[in-house]
């Protein structure tokens, strides 16, 4: 999902733990939340760094695809509403941040490693934003996404992951509802046009939005650990089959059509039959190889040496009125 | 030297009287910045009337290996509940 392939270390059966491990493995299965500090097991420290490390990346990289329509909106409502939305995401990127920090890694250090591409973020938001009902669709299904994911991890084992989650799922469904509004008005008051651009942007978005939910289970190496530490608590094929179950009905309201000729209701399973989204494009995409990976990743690392000489100025600027402080002090 | 803002604790007290709460944390250079930053990030929605920020290195916390000791003692003085009398009905709401 936001954290898409999080390898996850240090998977063992109970008899082979420690007694230290199979009390934290206790503490996990009676509910409790971790907290920093207390100890952990390195392979759970490290997964939840990962882990989310990649969420955050992804909060912020995906400012990049929505920013571009800023200052493209139609209207000022619609601009003021995409702005509000854009700083949400930075703001759930900075809570994310706080998260990891706590477990040891500092901020600058995760930066690094995003900019150098040793750390990923979600392969979404390598996909390009063409026109406006993008920006509807990227509200609708990848924000729709993200929450079926946050939702479930507000039940994660650490609490300031836990408390992140909390704190970002109670903006996330004005995320999904300016999305969807934007298509309302395409596609009910709007012109065969403006139709159909919601229809070419639901066929760009359906497939790379359903695999923002990671790879197949049979083929997710690392779930079992991360579900036994209760980092994850849904696999990726359980909230891929959740996501198509609430969307279906939403784009049929549209009057869109989901691109999948094999997209059926099962009425025994009590979900949609659908297709695969084709994994070598993920892999593709995930490894650096998307539509816009240079482009997102160029974006931020510009950004981040744009901004050195005023972040560097201004902790001068502090440094210098505190030693000013401190001489004052001495002096009386 | 690293450039890298330090970090603080932020808390916010709500609309209805309540204490401050902790909301989070957040980098920045200085405590003027830092309220200004807490503002842009934890008010959005009319969360809070008053902002205090502290740096995180400034705050003591108690030990996690010092939860029996410290918390345990109050488990067994379950007469500091009221729930721990019985009151009569006939006494009415007390
Ligand atoms: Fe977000
Ligand atoms: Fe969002």
């Amino acid at each position: 999902m936001y954290a898409q392939m999080v390898k996850a270390e240090g998977a063992r059966p109970r008899e082979e733990m420690t007694p230290e491990e199979r009390a934290f493995q206790d503490r996990i299965d009676r509910g409790e939340k971790i907290e920093p500090k207390e100890w952990m097991p390195e392979g759970y420290r490290k997964t939840l760094i990962r882990q989310i490390g990649q969420h955050a990346h992804s909060e912020i990289v995906g400012q990049l695809p929505e920013g571009n329509w800023i200052t493209r909106a139609p209207t000022l409502e619609r601009k003021q509403i995409l702005l509000a939305k854009v700083q949400d995401e930075a703001g759930h990127g900075l809570y994310l941040y706080s998260a990891a920090e706590t477990l040891g890694v500092s901020r600058d250090e995760l930066l690094a490693l995003l900019h150098s591409g040793r750390m990923k973020y979600s392969s979404i938001f390598n996909y390009p934003t063409l026109n406006w009902a993008d920006i509807g669709a990227v509200g609708w299904l990848v924000d729709g996404a993200a929450i079926m994911n946050q939702v479930q991890l507000q039940k994660t084992s650490y609490g300031p992951y836990s408390r992140a989650m909390i704190r970002i799922c109670k903006e996330e469904s004005f995320h999904q509802r300016q999305g969807y509004d934007i298509l309302m008005k395409m596609c009910l008051q709007g012109t065969q046009a403006q139709k159909d651009m919601a229809q070419d942007a639901l066929n760009r978005f359906w497939y790379p939005s359903l695999m923002m939910f990671g790879p197949s289970d049979k083929d997710s190496v690392h779930s079992a650990q991360s579900m036994q530490w209760k980092i994850k608590i849904n696999t990726n094929d359980e909230l891929r089959q959740k996501f198509v179950d609430q969307t279906v009905p939403q784009a049929e309201y549209l009057g869109l059509t989901i691109p999948d000729p094999d997209l059926k209701w099962n009425a025994d399973k009590g979900g949609y039959d659908f297709s695969e989204p084709d994994w070598s494009e993920f892999f593709e995409v995930i490894s650096g190889n998307g539509p816009c990976n240079e482009e997102r990743l160029g974006a931020r690392v510009k950004a981040w040496e744009d901004g050195a000489w005023f972040r560097e100025g201004l902790m001068a600027h502090a440094r210098k009125a505190e030693s000013r402080r401190a001489e004052r002090t001495a002096a009386e | 030297m690293s450039s890298e803002w330090p970090l603080w604790e932020v808390f916010i007290r709500g609309q209805h009287g309540l204490n401050h709460r902790h909301v989070g944390s957040l980098h920045a250079p200085d405590a003027e910045l830092a309220i200004r930053h807490a503002r842009d990030v934890y008010t959005r929605r009319n969360e809070g009337v008053s902002i205090w920020v502290v740096r995180s290195n400034d705050i003591t916390a108690s030990s996690p290996s010092d939860k029996g000791p410290l918390f345990e003692p109050s488990n067994s003085k379950v007469y500091r509940h009221p729930t721990f009398f019985d009151i009569p009905d006939e006494v009415g709401h007390m």
